[in-house]
């Protein structure tokens, strides 16, 4: 009697737990590829904490704390590591409906993740989609803020070289007007020989030497 | 006696301004495009006979003109011949539309810059559709940096019909950028020639510490053996040719007036010969230099892209067999594949059309050139390195040092002809003839911060400068030779600078220059002609890549407008000379004929 009890449960935990069942969720597991050298086997203790992780995720939804773990039922796994779990109610002859086990799964992703050392990409559950973080955005900006400062540096550097060169030609307006005919002579006259300026005699300070210029002299006598 | 000119601080500042003028983005993002399209190692043979027939030579002339009339492009070809005043307008016309539309690259470059500083980089990931849970459609089709690209950053419609609204953050950096180019030009040579020092030799540190670092990247071997396999049959493609003159031609900046102003400046001693081999060596060996970095990059972005490829592939096949994890790798894929194919062949056709035909070959021919290099192609390579926001500021750094270079040389070339005419620099100082060009310039240049701004910004880079800077250098070359003559030109040089002109340069400026330009110009005009309607590459945001579009009307007659205004100059110019000439003739008919008849006619 025993046994065919037993044989009906298997037939019916069967039936419950098939690939593309209602439901049903596959798992997918990469990790080979999360954790390289430092990856674990799966076996049936593996399966096991599954189950644990899933009832207790459960167990959070209210009207369902009363799940255990053997109301979480695997089937076909692969060796790629991939499997099917339904999670039955306590008569173990309904599953449990999968919007249920959806949202009881996203909520607490993060440790199931974690009790594998794994993440989102590695501990797929096909249909059920993770929530992205969203990106974290600074309060301003950070590109303002950089623009800001080079702004405020270029402006400022532009009105001080705009004032300074308005100081200079003031300078320069108000400097040759006081000697304005000795100088204009003298800058009309500048001549460059060979990048040295030779400088007319009768302005520059030149000593006029009076010994051949004589009033006298200036017409010759007969 | 004329007022002393402005002069440069010392004659390195007057190198390192030609450099700067001369080295400018088109080194780093339209030549390797060119090596790649054109035989890799192989085209360095065209490009550098055409240096040797045509960049050298121009660009002598340049620079003697603008030494030996010692004033901007008008002046300096009104001395030659009164004429030919026209041609220098023309090359102020020709820069104030590149000015125009050139800032924006910078305010490009600004607006990149100041988003490197961020952790991750914005352009590094897609963001999230609004019930997060997953990523935006447009960035899912195209690629995180296309999307930052083209959504983020120009906010690009879907043609050139639909205008949009100007966008404020392109805006701000454009503004910016305007503000700092009046900054460096304020002062006229005193402050520009500082500025020259960085602009000159920062761009050139940071593509040596790109090259350090791009040559211990993962992959970036590909590239290289890619860019010296040398294809000989591109040889003899004219089309090769061809662009190698183009670009010889474009990137020296012969033509817009730049280098004359720059020479107006010198020292009339002063050996520019020397300086114009200088400037074209260096502009030549920067561009290889380029080259070099960029397709050491193109390497590292193709290999990982490649080995990425793999992996999906890879997860694609593990995931649809049930195959062990960690079991298929790069090396046994192909034999899996097999065993796969003939042991479960149903389930295998069902998953073949997803697998993508994974190629380093592909990856690496796609060859792109322009702003799709700069900020779509580099940054993607960047995202994927190591301390990328540091690799990310030192390029777009490096970007703007060589953009705001050649707009200095631009805006010299505008302010120089203004300043030196007396009607003008009379009633404004310099400052404010400085500040209303940039103010004009920023004012038309928010244009192209509209939604639809980059397709005008496309038009304007094509057409404004091809055609007319060919007829300009053309009218040039035959100016000195022939109206002014040759013998007096070289005359007057050896007065100058004490050295006696070479034959080479004679001989080039005489014939082979003036055929060339002839035989580029005809060349140019007849593709016109022949590929009928005008397209664009438009963003199509629902496929997530750019479709090509035909130009409305309105564009094709902007286009028109751009060429004729600058090329019309010329002969208006003339035109305008010979009227007013019969007009002060007229006026003098009645007294003075001898003393008109003896006033000797210039040129």
């Amino acid at each position: 009697m025993l046994w065919l009890l037993f044989f009906l449960v298997n037939a019916i935990q069967a039936e419950l737990c098939q690939p593309d069942a209602e439901n049903a969720f596959k798992v997918r597991l990469s990790i080979r590829t999360a954790l390289g050298d430092k990856a674990y086997v799966w076996d049936t203790n593996e399966e096991y904490l599954f189950k644990a992780m899933v009832a207790f995720s459960m167990r959070k939804v209210p009207k369902r704390e009363k799940t255990e773990i053997s109301h979480v039922l695997l089937c076909n796994v692969t060796q790629r590591v991939s499997f099917w779990f339904v999670v039955t109610d306590p008569s173990k002859n309904h599953t449990l409906p999968a919007v249920e086990v959806q949202s009881a799964i996203r909520m607490n992703r993060n440790r199931i993740n974690n009790a594998f050392f794994l993440d989102d990409h590695t501990l797929e559950f096909l249909k059920i989609p993770s929530t992205l973080a969203p990106p974290t955005d600074p309060p301003v900006p950070i590109w303002i803020i950089v623009f800001g400062v080079v702004f405020c540096i270029v402006i400022v550097a532009t009105t001080l070289l705009v004032l300074s060169g308005i100081r200079q030609r003031r300078r320069k307006n108000k400097g040759p007007s006081e000697v304005d005919d000795t100088e204009d002579k003298c800058e009309n006259t500048i001549t460059i020989e060979n990048g040295i300026p030779c400088d007319p005699l009768d302005t520059k300070g030149g000593h006029i030497n009076d010994v051949f210029l004589t009033e006298d002299e200036r017409l010759t006598p007969l | 006696m004329e007022k002393s000119r402005q002069q440069w601080s010392n004659p390195l500042q007057f190198l390192l301004a030609c450099i700067s003028c001369a080295v400018s983005l088109g080194n780093v993002w339209r030549f390797p495009y060119l090596c790649q399209m054109y035989g890799g190692g192989s085209f360095l043979v065209p490009y550098v006979i055409m240096l040797l027939l045509e960049g050298m030579p121009l660009m002598y002339l340049e620079l003697a003109v603008g030494q030996h009339m010692r004033q901007g492009s008008i002046g300096a070809w009104r001395t030659i011949s009164p004429y030919l005043g026209g041609v220098g307008i023309a090359s102020m016309v020709v820069t104030f539309f590149v000015s125009m539309y050139y800032n924006v690259i910078n305010a490009w470059g600004f607006w990149y810059l100041f988003h490197s500083f961020q952790d991750p980089l914005p352009w590094s990931v897609c963001p999230l559709n609004a019930n997060h849970t997953g990523y935006e459609e447009e960035c899912e089709k195209a690629s995180s940096t296309q999307y930052f690209w083209y959504r983020k950053t120009l906010n690009i419609s879907p043609s050139i019909q639909e205008n949009g609204a100007m966008q404020w953050e392109p805006a701000l950096c454009l503004i910016l950028a305007w503000l700092m180019v009046y900054l460096c030009i304020l002062r006229g040579t005193e402050s520009t020639g500082k500025v020259f020092y960085f602009t000159a030799s920062l761009p050139s540190c940071v593509l040596l510490i790109y090259l350090v670092w791009g040559l211990m990247l993962h992959g970036a071997i590909n590239g290289l053996l890619y860019l010296f396999t040398p294809k000989i049959e591109q040889l003899v493609n004219p089309k090769a040719w061809i662009n190698a003159a183009t670009q010889v031609f474009f990137s020296l900046g012969l033509g817009f007036g730049s280098l004359i102003a720059f020479a107006s400046y010198n020292d009339p001693a002063n050996n520019c010969q020397k300086h114009a081999i200088i400037v074209s060596l260096i502009n030549g060996s920067t561009s290889i230099f380029a080259s070099i970095v960029t397709f050491a990059i193109y390497g590292f972005k193709a290999t990982f892209n490649y080995e990425n490829c793999l992996s999906r592939v890879i997860l694609l096949l593990t995931n649809s067999f049930d195959l062990e994890d960690g079991s298929l790798t790069a090396s046994n894929l192909e034999q899996v594949k097999n065993y796969l194919a003939s042991t479960y062949p149903s389930k295998y056709s069902q998953v073949f059309p997803h697998m993508k035909n994974c190629s380093l070959e592909s990856e690496l021919d796609t060859a792109v050139q322009g702003t799709g290099l700069a900020f779509i192609v580099y940054t993607e390579a960047i995202k994927n390195m190591d301390m990328s926001q540091l690799w990310s500021v030192l390029f777009f750094f490096m970007l703007l040092m060589l953009g705001i270079g050649s707009m200095l040389g631009n805006a010299t070339a505008i302010i120089t002809p203004l300043t030196d005419s007396q009607v003008i620099s009379r009633h404004l100082p310099k400052e404010v003839i400085s500040g209303l060009v940039c103010f004009i310039n920023c004012a038309v240049g928010l244009v192209f911060t509209m939604e639809a701004g980059s397709y005008w910004f496309d038009i304007f880079n094509d057409y404004s400068a091809t055609l007319s800077v060919l007829l300009i250098a053309l009218v040039e070359t035959i100016a000195v030779c022939y109206v002014y003559g040759l013998r007096r030109f070289e005359s007057d040089l050896q007065a100058a600078t004490g050295f006696a002109l070479n034959w080479y340069w004679k001989a080039m400026w005489a014939c082979v220059t003036p055929l060339l330009i002839v035989g580029l110009f005809l060349f140019y005009l007849s593709d016109y002609i022949l590929t009928g309607t005008l397209q664009y590459q438009a963003w199509d945001a629902t496929q997530g890549q750019l479709v090509s579009k035909d130009y409305p009307p309105h564009a094709l007659a902007i286009i028109g407008l751009l060429v004729a205004s600058s090329t019309m100059c010329i002969p208006l110019g003339a035109l305008g000379t010979l009227v007013m000439h019969r007009f002060k003739r007229g006026d003098q008919s009645q007294g003075s004929l001898t003393f008109t008849q003896l006033l000797p006619r210039s040129g």
